[in-house]
Parts: C-alpha cells; sequence; structure tokens
C-alpha cells in the first residue's frame, strides 16, 4: 500500500527519499510568472492573497479544460526555473514543491532550514495527473490566465519524495 | 494535382493523433522498459505507461506542453499543389484547438511574448525532389526537452569519439529536465545550422528502424550503450534506462570542420508522417 498524505504537509520531516507518496488535499498550482509576483509582494512586505503556511506548490500549467473535465492535461513544468523565488516562500511557510527536475542547492538548503521536501511527479504524465485533480479555481493573479495561481483539490496525486527535509535526494 | 483538402484531412488527424497517442515503437519500448527497471525508475515508467492508457481512454494530450509544431516538406518536383504551407498551419491551428491541446506559441521571442493562440506559425522546412509525392514529415516539439538541445563545432580531427562524448555532454547537462528516457536526435555535417537540421530529421525516422548504412547504425547503437551507461534514468531518478534511441543522420561537411547537432526529444516522442502522391 503506498502512503497517503493529507494536505496540508504537517509531517514534512517524516518523509524520506525515494518514497512513493499519493497525495490528498489541497495543491497551490503556480509557475513562473505567478512566483514573480510571489517574491515581489513578500520582498515589499506584504501579505499573500493566500496563505502558505504548509502548503504545497504545483508547478503546473495546464492544457486548456475540454468541456465535461475539470481540467485539462496537468502535468509538472521543470521546478529549476522557480529556483530563485522559492527559498523565500520557504522562508514565509512554503513546506513542499511538486515538480520535474533537480533543485539547486539553494532550495536544497532553504528546505533543510525549513523542514520542507520536493516531491518528483513524472514529467509529461498531464493526463495522469489530471484524473488527480478533483476541483480547480483560479484563487489570485488571475489576470495571468494560465499561469494565475489556482486551488487544486486531488486526490491519490501519485509522487515521489525526490529530496527530503534533510537534503537527501534521489536524483542520479 | 494533390487537393488542398486532402493534405488538410490528413494533417489533422495526424497532428491530432500525435498529441494523444504515441508512435507503437515509442510505446513500446516504454512499455519494455518499464518492466527491465526498478525502484523509482520503475515507479516513473509505470507512471508514464499508465499516464499513455489515460490520454488515449479520454482523448487527451498525454503531456500538457503539446510542443511547437515543426514541418518537414518533402516535395516531388511533378506534384502540383496550391497553397501548401498555408493548408499545414490551417490544419494545425484547428487540430490544437478542437483537440484542447495548449497553444504554447509567442509572437515574439523578446517583446511582449504575447500567445498567438494557435499555436501558430509552425516551423516549416522544404526540400524539393524528384517525382511524384508529398512527403509531410511532423513533430510536436515540447520545450522541456527542446532547451537541452545543443550544437558544437567539433574539430574534424576530432571524429567519432568526441561525437559520442559531445551526446553524452548534453544528457549530463540536460539530466531529468528532458523527461528522461528521451529520444535523441542526432545530425553530423553541414553547416552549423544544416547539422541541426539534420538532427531534427533523424527524429522523424522509427526507432525500430536503424541507420541504413552499417557504420551509422553502429554509431546509433554505440551513441545510446553510452548515453544509457550515464545511469540518468527515467525522471532523472537513476537507472539503466536514460534514452530510448539515438538516431542518426549525417552529410557532408568542409574540410575544416566537424558540426555535431543533438536534438533532445523527451519520452513524449511526437512525430508523425503523411505521405501523399499524384496520381
Ligand atoms: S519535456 Fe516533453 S514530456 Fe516533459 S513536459 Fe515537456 S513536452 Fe512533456
Amino acid at each position: 500500500m503506498t502512503k497517503r498524505i493529507i494536505l496540508p504537509l504537517q509531517n514534512a520531516a517524516e518523509l524520506k527519499a525515494g518514497e512513493e507518496v499519493l497525495l490528498c488535499g489541497e495543491l497551490i498550482g503556480a509557475r513562473d510568472q505567478a512566483h514573480q509576483r510571489m517574491l515581489a509582494l513578500l520582498n515589499s512586505g506584504r501579505e499573500l492573497p493566500f496563505s502558505l503556511a504548509g502548503a504545497v506548490i504545483y508547478y503546473v500549467g495546464p492544457a486548456p479544460t475540454p468541456p465535461g473535465k475539470v481540467i485539462g492535461s496537468a502535468g509538472p513544468t521543470t521546478a529549476g526555473r522557480m529556483d530563485v523565488f522559492t527559498p523565500a516562500l520557504l522562508d514565509a511557510g512554503l513546506k513542499g514543491m511538486v515538480g520535474k527536475g533537480n533543485r539547486s542547492l539553494e532550495v536544497v538548503e532553504a528546505m533543510r532550514r525549513n523542514v520542507a521536501v520536493y516531491f518528483y511527479a513524472s514529467g509529461g504524465c498531464g493526463a495522469l495527473y489530471a484524473q488527480c485533480i478533483k476541483r480547480a479555481e483560479p484563487i489570485a493573479f488571475t489576470d495571468l490566465g494560465p499561469e494565475a495561481v489556482f486551488r487544486l483539490v486531488v486526490e491519490d496525486f501519485p509522487v515521489i519524495v525526490a529530496i527530503d527535509s534533510q537534503g537527501r535526494s534521489v536524483f542520479a | 494535382m494533390i487537393s488542398s483538402e486532402v493534405v488538410y484531412q490528413e494533417v489533422y488527424k495526424a497532428v491530432q493523433a500525435m498529441n494523444v497517442s504515441l508512435p507503437v515503437d515509442v510505446a513500446g519500448r516504454l512499455k519494455a522498459a518499464q518492466q527491465q527497471a526498478e525502484g523509482p525508475a520503475q515507479a516513473v515508467l509505470g507512471q508514464i505507461n499508465e499516464n499513455l492508457l489515460i490520454a488515449a481512454r479520454e482523448g487527451i494530450p498525454f503531456c500538457q506542453d503539446t510542443g511547437m509544431v515543426w514541418v518537414h516538406v518533402s516535395l516531388g518536383e511533378e506534384v502540383q499543389i496550391r497553397g501548401l504551407k498555408e493548408t499545414i498551419s490551417r490544419a494545425v491551428a484547428d487540430a490544437y484547438r478542437e483537440g484542447y491541446f495548449r497553444s504554447s506559441v509567442v509572437e515574439d521571442p523578446l517583446r511582449e511574448r504575447k500567445n498567438t493562440g494557435t499555436n501558430l506559425p509552425a516551423v516549416f522546412h522544404f526540400d524539393i525532389v524528384p517525382g511524384r509525392t508529398l512527403e509531410i514529415y511532423i513533430l510536436a516539439k515540447g520545450f522541456g526537452s527542446e532547451n537541452c538541445s545543443r550544437v558544437f563545432m567539433l574539430k574534424p580531427t576530432q571524429g567519432r569519439e568526441a561525437v559520442i562524448d559531445s551526446v553524452c555532454a548534453v544528457m549530463k547537462e540536460a539530466r531529468g529536465v528532458p523527461c528522461p528516457p528521451v529520444v535523441l536526435g542526432v545530425g553530423i555535417g553541414g553547416t552549423f545550422d544544416y547539422a541541426a537540421l539534420l538532427s531534427k530529421r533523424a527524429l522523424t525516422r522509427a526507432l525500430d528502424h536503424p541507420h541504413p548504412c552499417p557504420y551509422y547504425a553502429q554509431l546509433e547503437s554505440d551513441l545510446l550503450e553510452a548515453v544509457n551507461a550515464l545511469g540518468i534514468g527515467p525522471g532523472g531518478l537513476g537507472g539503466g534506462c536514460t534514452a530510448l534511441a539515438v538516431k542518426v543522420e549525417s552529410f557532408s561537411t568542409h574540410i575544416a570542420g566537424l558540426p555535431v547537432a543533438v536534438t533532445v526529444n523527451c519520452w513524449a516522442d511526437r512525430r508523425a508522417k503523411v505521405l501523399l502522391s499524384e496520381i
């Protein structure tokens, strides 16, 4: 039985690199432009329009939603592009990230400092992940269209703990 | 005369299908790879294969990055056809819109980067050949992998070993980013730009068709072995399956040079072919 993890993330410290887990609950969908805005808000000492406490961000830019579906194809995008923004978000309470590809040393350091994890979602598996998303609604920066921040309610969303809170990594 | 309507229909069908299901040879290699893998590599391949089943069942694209469309037209000089480029473009735009594929093309690479909303323009290459057939080769190129592609201008005396080292260097830099297991297109010879074009053309060949020349067929299998020995593995999580195939195309070159281009393609190795003949 694969372990189920209920979000927001409570037990980041217990997760070990290499473990396969199923995420259930709320993910925050955000990518490049939204990250730039979040950082700008934090840098100017303002509040974000949503809470980062215990939050897990999914780096995603979905395909258009076909009629009758919750969301279009929605696989992970490359996490590395978010590396410059991530340490500040971790310091502001972010507990986890879901994406593809490795992270920078600065991100791993910030993850250790804040006891956070990075989950690997299988790159390109847009149809698989779309099926696990039960609800999707834009919650901030809606002017960015597909790059807005989304609240995604997921069920049994399969990922692998890629980098754990002690900095151990599964990347070869 | 080949009618534009037929071209439109065939290209439309091909483009729609290519984002929803993979060519059988690619799908077959992914299944075989899963059986041989273990640990995280097996989990990743299992998810890729499950993802392919869901996409086919639901009729949705298997990857949300449905790519920028690349088209290579090989036009027989006896073929009469009108508005070929416009017809292909229209078929691409309609297939993307009606298939709910993501439009991923921006109008200007520097200014504003406004999405064109149609996934056009596509990138076109034309070749005029003898005969009465029209061949259209199509790729839908994802950019997670495309961003990892490289061109090297090697010294003419560096030879075969340096080609292998260059291809490995590309993957060592790319690691998990291009969604391995990858398919690599390698172009050797020509000029700087032509090598890059050859590397794309290499990707239009079926994985089960080795290069027709035994020397290059051997190079393809040596390259595959060298890349898989890097241990990057599916998703970059380690393992022996970093590439599903390496395809090579070569061309004459200048006495002073040895251009080598590597196009990195992901497991979402979307290729299609439309063949039509003048009756
Ligand atoms: S690299 Fe390929 S498989 Fe991965 S997200 Fe991009 S298009 Fe999809």
